[in-house]
Parts: C-alpha cells; sequence; structure tokens
C-alpha cells in the first residue's frame, strides 16, 4: 500500500492480513480486466459469487449473520483495496453492505436479518438502495414516493433515480413516505409486480458498475416488507454514514493507484533529454499527491479509531468524504497532466479513476453538501436549508 | 485424517531483491516483507482440497523460522488449516536443510500424522532437500513433484509429473508428498477466515521441547560454509530495436548470419 | 585426490545426458565412478567408460525400476559407507534429489544444491552456487566424509574420450520406506520434434502470448526452423504446456545455438535455463522487459504481429 507515513504500523494483524487478501484478489482479478468491463461499459456479473466467497459484502456486520465481523478499520481497508482497482466495483460493494445489509441489520426484524443477510453476505442476493429521486438527490427530505397503507400491507408508489444495481438487484431497499410523511425502509423483492428498473445508459462514469431507475406503479408488498424499526429521515441518512465512511477509505485507493501510475510514468518519460520527473513542476504535482495521500490516509484512520469506539460523528465523516474524495479527483486530473496524451487513454487506469471519482463527489452528498453539513456544525448556522 | 503441511516464510518473491551481506554471508532480511511461500499455499491448497472431500480430516501447518513467521502460519489458518505448529529458537538461525529437517521431522513426530504435504520446493532456497529429508528422518516414503492425487483406503494414488509426461504412483500412508508449484491455485484466505485463525491454537516448539540440541540443528550444525561471493559475468545486451514492421525481417537477417536459415 | 562418484540416472539405456556430463567432469576431479542402477545398468556402464569413468559399480536388478528412485538410497548408503569417495555428485532433476536428500539424511552428511561449478581444493571441494542473479557463491562442506553436491544440467560438458571402465557387479539392500511406493503407468505427454535439451534451435513462448491458442505460433516458428519448443513457468502453471517444455531453474536447461523468446519477461528463473545459449533473440512489448538485457537482439513489438511475420520469412527460406 502507498503509505508514505507508516499508517500500517497502526495497523494489527488482522487488519494488515485483511488488506492483503483483497489487495491480492483486486491485482488478480480487478486491475488486468477492468479496463475492458469499463470501456465496454459492462458489469462483471460473475464478481459477485468472488466477493461472496472472500466475504467482501457486508465484512462489518456480524458472524452470526454469515458476515465476515471485521473490525471498521479493516472494513476501511477493503474499501481502498476495491477503490483502487475501480470506484464503480467499490460501488457494488458499498451498496450491498452498507445501504442494504446495513439498513436490514439496523432497522429490520430479526426475522429479516435472519432471511436476507446470510444470502446477502454470500452474493446469492443482491441488492440496490432507493433513496434519491429525480428532482434534487440532495434533498431526499422532498421526495415524492409514497407507501400506502392497504390492508396490512403496503402500495407503494413513485420513482428513483440514480440507483447503483437495480437493474441486477433481487431486492432493494425502498425509501417511502408512509401516509403521515414520515419516512420508511421497506425490502422489495424486485420481481414483485409493479416494480421496475429500467438501465441507465451512456454513463462516462462508473461504467463498470450498473445504475438504473426504480418505477414503482401499484407495487404492493406484504406487511414483511416494511423494516419496522425505521422511521424519519434520520434512517436513510443512518445508511449513508456508512457507506460515506467507506467512501472516505476507498478514495485514497483510487489516489494511490494514480498516483503510482503519474509517478512511474514520469519516471520513464523523457523530455529535453531528461526524465519528466526530474522537473519541479512534476515534482509538485507529484508532492502534491502524496500529501494528500497522507493526511487522507490518516484522518481516515483516526476515523476508525473513533467509530469503532463509538464517538464518530456525522460532521467527522462529512468532512473526510468531502476532502478525500475531492483530493483524489484533483490527484486524478494533477496525474491525468502528467501523462499528457496517454492520459486521455484507458490504456492507463488515470482517466477511468478521474471520471469515475467525479460520480464519488457527487453521490452520497455532494462536495458542496458535505461542505454545508461542516459549516453549520461549526458555525451553529445552516446554510444549507 | 490427520493431516500436516509443511509451510515456510519467504521473502516476498514480487518485491524481493536478493542482497547478501558481505560479512555474515547471508541473505540481507532487513526491510524485506516476508510472506508464505506461495509454493507451500499450493501444498496448503491440495491439503484442505483432501481434508474437503474426505469431511474428516484435520489440517495441521508446521512452520520453522523467527517468530514473525507467525505471521506466515496466521494466513494458512486463515486459508482454512485447522491449527499450526511453529518451531523458533534463536539458535536455529543458520540452519541448513538438513538442520531444517530435523526440527521439522521432531516437531511433526510429536505432533502425528498419517499424511505429510510439502511445497516440492521453497521460493528462497529452492534446494528441494526437505522433503526427502523429512521422509527419511521419519522413516516413510515420500512423492515429490505430485500434481494430483487420492486417497482411498489408506492408499494414496497420485500423479507425478515427470518430464514427459507423468506418472500414476501409489503408496500406502503413512507418507510425505511434495507438491508441484503450478498444479493447484491456492484460494485467497476469505475474510472470515481470517477472523477466524484469530482463534485457532499455535503451538510453540522450543529445540528443547524437541530434544534436539544446537549441533543438529541451527548453524552450529550446518555442514555448508560460504568461503566467499564472487560477482557473476553478465551476459552483455546486444541491439534493442523497436519494431516498425521490420522486426520479422531483422531477426531473419540473424538467423541467416548464424547460419541456421 | 580420492575417488569421485557419480549417481548416473539412466535414460533409455544410456547414462542420462545429465550423468555423462558428471561423469566428463568426475574424471577431471579425481577416478571417476559411476553408479548405475536397473535392469539397463550393464549397457549404461561402457557408455560411462567411454565419457571417462574408471570404474561402474552395477547393479542390475529391476527393483530399481519399479519403484521411485529413492529405491537407490540403502544400496548408496552401504556402498559410501564402505568406501568413502571424496566426492558424490547428482544431478539437480526431481529424481536425485530424491535420492540425495534422503541419502543425505540417511549419513548425516550436509549437501550442496544447484551446483555450476567444482574446484579441487586441498583435500575439499570449493563448490561454486548462484546466488540470486549476480552473485556466485562459493562453498565448502564441513566435517569428515564424503561431500555430496548436487549439479545443474549443462554446467559441465560431456566428453567422449572413447575409454573403457571396469565394472564390478553389487547387489545392494533395498528398504521398505523406498519401496512401498508403486509405479502404476507412466504416460507420455509430448511431443514431436527434437528433443528440448538438445535442440540447437530452442523457439520459447511465455505469458505474453496470451493464451494457449496463441502459442501456436511458437510451434509454427519452431518447426519451421526445425528446432524444439520451450515455455516459461508461468503458461506451465497455467497448463498451456506440458512441464517438459518448462525451460529454468526448475525445468530444463538448455545450452542452443539459437533461443528466440517470446513473450517472456527474463525472469531470474527463466534466464537460469537458457542464458547459456549463443545466440538470445527476444520479442518483447515491454522495452524495459529484463530478458532484452540478455538478449543479442531484442524487437520491441507484439509478439502475435511479429511471429507470423517471422514464420512466413523463414518458410520463405
Ligand atoms: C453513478 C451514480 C450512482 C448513484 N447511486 C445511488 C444509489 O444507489 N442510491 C441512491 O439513492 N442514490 C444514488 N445516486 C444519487 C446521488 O446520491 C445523487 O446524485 C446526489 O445526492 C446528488 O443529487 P442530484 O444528482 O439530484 O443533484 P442535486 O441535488 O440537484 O444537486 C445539483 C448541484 O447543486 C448543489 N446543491 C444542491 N443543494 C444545494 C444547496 N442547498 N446549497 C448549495 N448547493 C446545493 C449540489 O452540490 C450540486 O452541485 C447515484 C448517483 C450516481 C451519479
Ligand atoms: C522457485 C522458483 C522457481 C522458478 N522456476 C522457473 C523456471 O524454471 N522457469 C521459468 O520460466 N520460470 C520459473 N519461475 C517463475 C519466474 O519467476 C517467472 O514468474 C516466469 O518465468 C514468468 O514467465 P513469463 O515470462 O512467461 O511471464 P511474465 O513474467 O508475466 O512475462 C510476460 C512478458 O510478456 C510480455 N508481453 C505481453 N504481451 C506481449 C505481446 N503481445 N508480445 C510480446 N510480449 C508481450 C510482457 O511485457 C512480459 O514481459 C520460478 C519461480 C520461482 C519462485
Amino acid at each position: 500500500m502507498l503509505d508514505f507515513y507508516a499508517v500500517d504500523s497502526l495497523l494489527g494483524p488482522e487488519q494488515r492480513a485483511i488488506r492483503a487478501t483483497v489487495r491480492e484478489f483486486v491485482d488478480a482479478e480487478i486491475v488486468p480486466n477492468v479496463r475492458g468491463w469499463w470501456d465496454r461499459h459492462e458489469f462483471p456479473g460473475a464478481i459477485k459469487e468472488r466477493y461472496g466467497a472472500l466475504g467482501l459484502f457486508g465484512a462489518n456486520l456480524p458472524e452470526e449473520y454469515g458476515c465476515a465481523g471485521v473490525d471498521d478499520i479493516a472494513y476501511g481497508l477493503i474499501n481502498y483495496e476495491l477503490e483502487r482497482g475501480d470506484s464503480g466495483l467499490r460501488s457494488f460493494a458499498s451498496v450491498q453492505g452498507a445501504l442494504v445489509m446495513y439498513p436490514i441489520y439496523a432497522y429490520g426484524s430479526e426475522e429479516q436479518r435472519r432471511r436476507y443477510l446470510p444470502e446477502l453476505a454470500a452474493g446469492r442476493l443482491i441488492g440496490c438502495f432507493g433513496l434519491t429521486e429525480s428532482e434534487g438527490g440532495s434533498d431526499p427530505g422532498a421526495m415524492r414516493t409514497r407507501a400506502r397503507r392497504d390492508g396490512d400491507g403496503w402500495v407503494l408508489n413513485g420513482a428513483k433515480m440514480w440507483i447503483t444495481n437495480s437493474p441486477i438487484a433481487d431486492l432493494a431497499v425502498v425509501w417511502a413516505k408512509d401516509d403521515e410523511g414520515i419516512v420508511r425502509g421497506f425490502v422489495v423483492p424486485t420481481d414483485t409486480p409493479g416494480f421496475g428498473a429500467p438501465t441507465i445508459e451512456s454513463k462516462m462514469s462508473l461504467r463498470a458498475s450498473c445504475t438504473g431507475e426504480i418505477v414503482l406503479q401499484d407495487c404492493r408488498v406484504g406487511p414483511e416488507a416494511l423494516l419496522p424499526r425505521s422511521g424519519g429521515l434520520k434512517s436513510p441518512l443512518g445508511c449513508l454514514t456508512q457507506a460515506r465512511y467507506g467512501i472516505a477509505w476507498g478514495a485514497l485507493g483510487a489516489l494511490e493507484a494514480v498516483y503510482t501510475c503519474a509517478r512511474d510514468y514520469a519516471a520513464t518519460r523523457t523530455t529535453f533529454g531528461k526524465p519528466i520527473a526530474g522537473r519541479q513542476l512534476v515534482q509538485d504535482k507529484l508532492v502534491r499527491m502524496l500529501t494528500d495521500h497522507s493526511l487522507g490516509l490518516l484522518m481516515a484512520h483516526q476515523l476508525g479509531t473513533l467509530k469503532g469506539a463509538g464517538r464518530m460523528t456525522f460532521a467527522q465523516v462529512s468532512m473526510a468524504k468531502r476532502n478525500n474524495v475531492r483530493v483524489a479527483l484533483n490527484g486524478a486530473r494533477a496525474a491525468r497532466e502528467i501523462l499528457g496524451g496517454n492520459g486521455i487513454t484507458t490504456e492507463y487506469p488515470v482517466i477511468r479513476h478521474m471520471l469515475n471519482l467525479e460520480t464519488v463527489d457527487t453521490y452520497e452528498g455532494t462536495h458542496d453538501i458535505h461542505t454545508l453539513i461542516v459549516g453549520r456544525e461549526i458555525t451553529g448556522l445552516g446554510a444549507l436549508e | 485424517m490427520r493431516i500436516l503441511v509443511c509451510v515456510k516464510q519467504v521473502p516476498d518473491p514480487n518485491t524481493v531483491v536478493y542482497q547478501i551481506d558481505p560479512g555474515t554471508k547471508r541473505l540481507v532480511r532487513d526491510g524485506v516483507t516476508n510472506v508464505l511461500d506461495p509454493g507451500a499455499e499450493v501444498a496448503l491448497e491440495a491439503a484442505l482440497q483432501l481434508a474437503e472431500r474426505d469431511g474428516e480430516s484435520t489440517v495441521t501447518v508446521v512452520a520453522m523460522g523467527p517468530e514473525d513467521a507467525e505471521d506466515a502460519i496466521r494466513r494458512a489458518l486463515a486459508m482454512g488449516a485447522h491449527d499450526g505448529a511453529l518451531i523458533t529458537d534463536d539458535a536455529l538461525a543458520g540452519s541448513d536443510a538438513l538442520g531444517t529437517a530435523k526440527a521439522l521431522a521432531a516437531a511433526i513426530g510429536q505432533i502425528g500424522f498419517d499424511i505429510i504435504f510439502c511445497a516440492t520446493e521453497s521460493t528462497d532456497g529452492y534446494s528441494g532437500m526437505v522433503p526427502g529429508m523429512v521422509a527419511e528422518l521419519l522413516g516413510i516414503p515420500h512423492l515429490s513433484f505430485i500434481r494430483s492425487l487420492e486417497v482411498r483406503d489408506g492408499v494414496l494414488t497420485g500423479q507425478r509429473v515427470i518430464a514427459l509426461g507423468y506418472q500414476t504412483v501409489q503408496c500406502p500412508l503413512p507418507l510425505l508428498v511434495a507438491i508441484a508449484s503450478g498444479s493447484h491455485e491456492a484460494r485467497y484466505p476469505a475474510l472470515k477466515g481470517i477472523m477466524a485463525a484469530k482463534r485457532k491454537k499455535v503451538e510453540e516448539y522450543t529445540l528443547a521441547d524437541l530434544d534436539l540440541d544446537p549441533d543438529d540443528a541451527g548453524e552450529a550444525g550446518a555442514r555448508e560454509r560460504v568461503l566467499e561471493l564472487l560477482p557473476v559475468e553478465e551476459r552483455q545486451a546486444g541491439v534493442i530495436v523497436e519494431d516498425n514492421g521490420d522486426g520479422a525481417a531483422r531477426i531473419a537477417e540473424l538467423l541467416r548470419q548464424r547460419g541456421v536459415l | 585426490m580420492g575417488a569421485v562418484w557419480v549417481y548416473s540416472e539412466i535414460y533409455a539405456g544410456r547414462p542420462a545426458p545429465v550423468a555423462l556430463e558428471l561423469i566428463s567432469k568426475a574424471a577431471e576431479l579425481g577416478e571417476a565412478t559411476a553408479i548405475l542402477l536397473g535392469r539397463d545398468a550393464a549397457g549404461a556402464a561402457s557408455v560411462a567408460g567411454e565419457y571417462g569413468a574408471a570404474r561402474a559399480i552395477v547393479d542390475a536388478r529391476a527393483d530399481y525400476d519399479e519403484h521411485l528412485a529413492p529405491a537407490a538410497v540403502p544400496t548408496l548408503a552401504a556402498l559410501v559407507r564402505e568406501r568413502q569417495p571424496a566426492l558424490l555428485l547428482f544431478a539437480t532433476t526431481y529424481d536425485s534429489r530424491d535420492v540425495a536428500s534422503r541419502l543425505a539424511t540417511r549419513l548425516d552428511r550436509g549437501v550442496v544444491t544447484n551446483a555450476t561449478g567444482i574446484e579441487a581444493d586441498g583435500d575439499g571441494f570449493r563448490i561454486l552456487t548462484p546466488w540470486g542473479a549476480n552473485t556466485i557463491a562459493v562453498c565448502e562442506l564441513t566435517g569428515p566424509g564424503t561431500r555430496i553436491v548436487l549439479v545443474r544440467p549443462k554446467a559441465f560438458t560431456a566428453v567422449n574420450s572413447g575409454g573403457a571402465c571396469a565394472v564390478e557387479q553389487f547387489a545392494g539392500p533395498l528398504d521398505a520406506a523406498t519401496t512401498a511406493i508403486r509405479v502404476v503407468e507412466t504416460v507420455e505427454e509430448t511431443t514431436q520434434g527434437p528433443l528440448l535439451s538438445d535442440s540447437k534451435i530452442v523457439v520459447a513462448g511465455g505469458r505474453g502470448l496470451g493464451n494457449a491458442d496463441n502459442f501456436g505460433l511458437v510451434e509454427e516458428l519452431a518447426d519451421a526452423l526445425g528446432g524444439a519448443v520451450g515455455a516459461s513457468r508461468a503458461v506451465v502453471d497455467a497448463g498451456w504446456r506440458p512441464y517438459g517444455e518448462q525451460i529454468g531453474q526448475t525445468g530444463v536447461t538448455v545450452k542452443p545455438d539459437v533461443y528466440i523468446a517470446c513473450g517472456i519477461s527474463g525472469a531470474i528463473q527463466h534466464l537460469a535455463g537458457m542464458k547459456g545459449a549463443k545466440t538470445i533473440i527476444a520479442i518483447n512489448k515491454d522495452p524495459e522487459a529484463p530478458i532484452f538485457r540478455s538478449a543479442d537482439l531484442g524487437i520491441v513489438g507484439d509478439a502475435l504481429t511479429v511471429l507470423p511475420q517471422l514464420i512466413a520469412e523463414v518458410r520463405r527460406g
């Protein structure tokens, strides 16, 4: 791992072993193939079994539900290594773990946990998370999707937009307002009549990930679909806190990939008789990237320590997500520049990461929204609403 | 069955640059990351597959090395071995192949076994001596370079790679098999395995535990002494050219000069 | 200098080529004795004589053929204990390693493996072994008794000096730990064309060819040149090619006139098996590939483009 500040020395043996195993997997099975998937705009479906066998889905949830039960820092390292491969293939695992398994674990009944978690952990079931709607993802409280009481069950109507995995999912965690206007979560099997999930084509980002809509037309579900302990916007936001935590680590993996590529390239590319790595302007870019990586990694590690101790605040998560993704994106742009013309072809990983990170900068709370969350926290004055 | 696997920790073959300390005439190990020998992983994979087919076997990994060789054992446990044994003693540093084999055989004798797996050779030393030596010390047969195997009614049937193909060989248990390097694809330790490995037992053995004394193993017992190190005469690189459609023609031209064409 | 013995594997009724290399070397170092065990031992003994053996110790019982090589261990142990040769040489092959490792244990002797040179030095020997890519370690074996050394194939040259040797019959003991093994069948999986280890021209392919089908180009070129096909371990491990074609530290050692490496990076373990070639030609996409550092002619290019052109060129003559 790129580790200028010896963060490795803060890790325990299991954390190191987990990182090593995921790193090997990524190097062997993702790095050599991802370019082709990305170029073809193709999600590699077979990877779900590989993730399942390794235990990458919901790895931080308890063993009694078929999960690996790793700690928060190990969970962060998994995200780091996966995103070093590709943000889309990290997103695939993040959605399943933090946005599908976590709400079932946190807000579900014991029966729902036992029924779904082991299957999701093994990759035999794939889930998606439907919160965003087409009008203003930054303002999920304005959602229009409704869950109407109908006998002992519910009827769902509405549409979700930008939903990772929806076209390939077996079940969806859908957020909708009930008759009282309270946001509730539902676990909806995707073969339920009235459920549709058209694919969003022509993405120029996260091309190895599958994104779609969710269309709910009089979609009737039984009482067992409701996540009984969900209630209010804080429930989906609680999931986002989990996912953002993983992204704060993941983005640094992408930064490692673009930094290493740029450094190696600069060392061999010669102009005017000298490797470009020997030029001040290039060194400046490389040093910025590495400094950002080091700071981000220390922040992520401390965030993990706080999370493990139950002391992490949402503003801290916002700050880490906001910072680490943006520095990765800036680093990718700088790396792209260092590679010159070669920087624009997918023969090198740089432009792929750069374009992927545009999404990562936007989803799970845009960069600016996180600015406003932290800003509100430190000034006590809300600029968001 | 009680299955034992000899595993070794080696400098990471993907990153190591072999440097020799001119003073000690040993490999420089500082700053080198160590890993479970990829060859040992393949042997372990073969052992785990045998245990899984059989359903009632246990797999114990045995390593000799410095204390941190426990990391290699933990990795083997994370891959699925049930427990481990680490032979570690300051007096063991600098052991030669026979010293290593004596320590391994002594521990294996105490643990007990039906079948022992080894890699055909280690990635760093590649002498390939240890399997035969361990078997000899234990008074059991050994089969080297095995690429596939089955155990039925206490008899192992396996395919042994030879230059022109393979031989089918048979031998009753107990015995030792050395597994050919590319024959099995070692699994990644799954996350659950890594977490479970934390709770698995690793027994430590010292020379005294094994009734060995430093003349048997370790530097004191080693019979190979390095006298001096010489630089290798390197081959000179010749002409390296970019293929601009004329690469084949240039090769053909050289072949003509050499009288091959 | 005392007696130098060679444990000589027998292949096709003769000492294996590497055994002849060792016998010639032994004759240089002292009085050479070939140990020949198995059905064809008597016939092999006369060839051993031609290559420099002064004596051959022969046990022509079939037991040695019916079991694997370690069946020779008790016989060798009895002979060495009784006669204490100064040096006992083995080849670095899987069979000989199986014998040497058990024998050294039984005699409680150290061994040196992978030797590429041996020099007499007073009462002892200086043994040369490669360590890594750029160092040769000179070692000795300490303590009393016979020195056991395993030598890499092609380290020495077999020289037919047309001599003859005295043949001694010997009936060695056999034991259970080495005769419990039964060889049920032997299956040959390869190949036409000249024997890889002896071929004057070798065309070898590596992982850079992309898949097993593309390896057909290597076969075609070898065929057009009348040479043998070789492979890197990466492609043998991947199952594209049989082990018998693996060139390198853990495979065959070759010293052809011309070696053509296609899509092979040139790892030190691979170089160990081919750097003795007179002319090395490499085709590799990566200008940094280590193979270029040993190549007389390096083409930085796609083997899948260059090979078809080269095959056509060669066929044209
Ligand atoms: C590939 C991809 C996958 C996704 N996967 C999922 C998924 O699985 N599930 C899911 O629910 N969602 C998902 N999303 C949706 C994502 O979370 C939203 O895109 C994100 O929240 C932003 O919402 P929006 O696109 O509607 O932009 P908007 O909310 O319309 O924002 C547009 C711009 O306005 C700015 N802005 C908005 N409000 C303010 C304000 N108050 N003050 C200042 N600036 C403001 C924003 O920062 C942004 O720059 C995904 C998105 C993408 C691109
Ligand atoms: C104990 C031990 C023993 C070993 N013994 C041996 C041995 O006996 N023999 C052996 O070979 N290896 C051996 N190895 C393995 C060795 O270290 C290397 O891993 C192996 O030789 C690599 O094989 P390769 O060159 O085919 O593959 P790689 O190293 O993957 O190289 C492939 C090469 O192909 C090039 N390439 C890719 N595409 C193309 C194209 N289209 N056209 C042209 N070039 C292309 C690449 O640039 C690269 O250089 C051993 C390793 C160990 C640890």
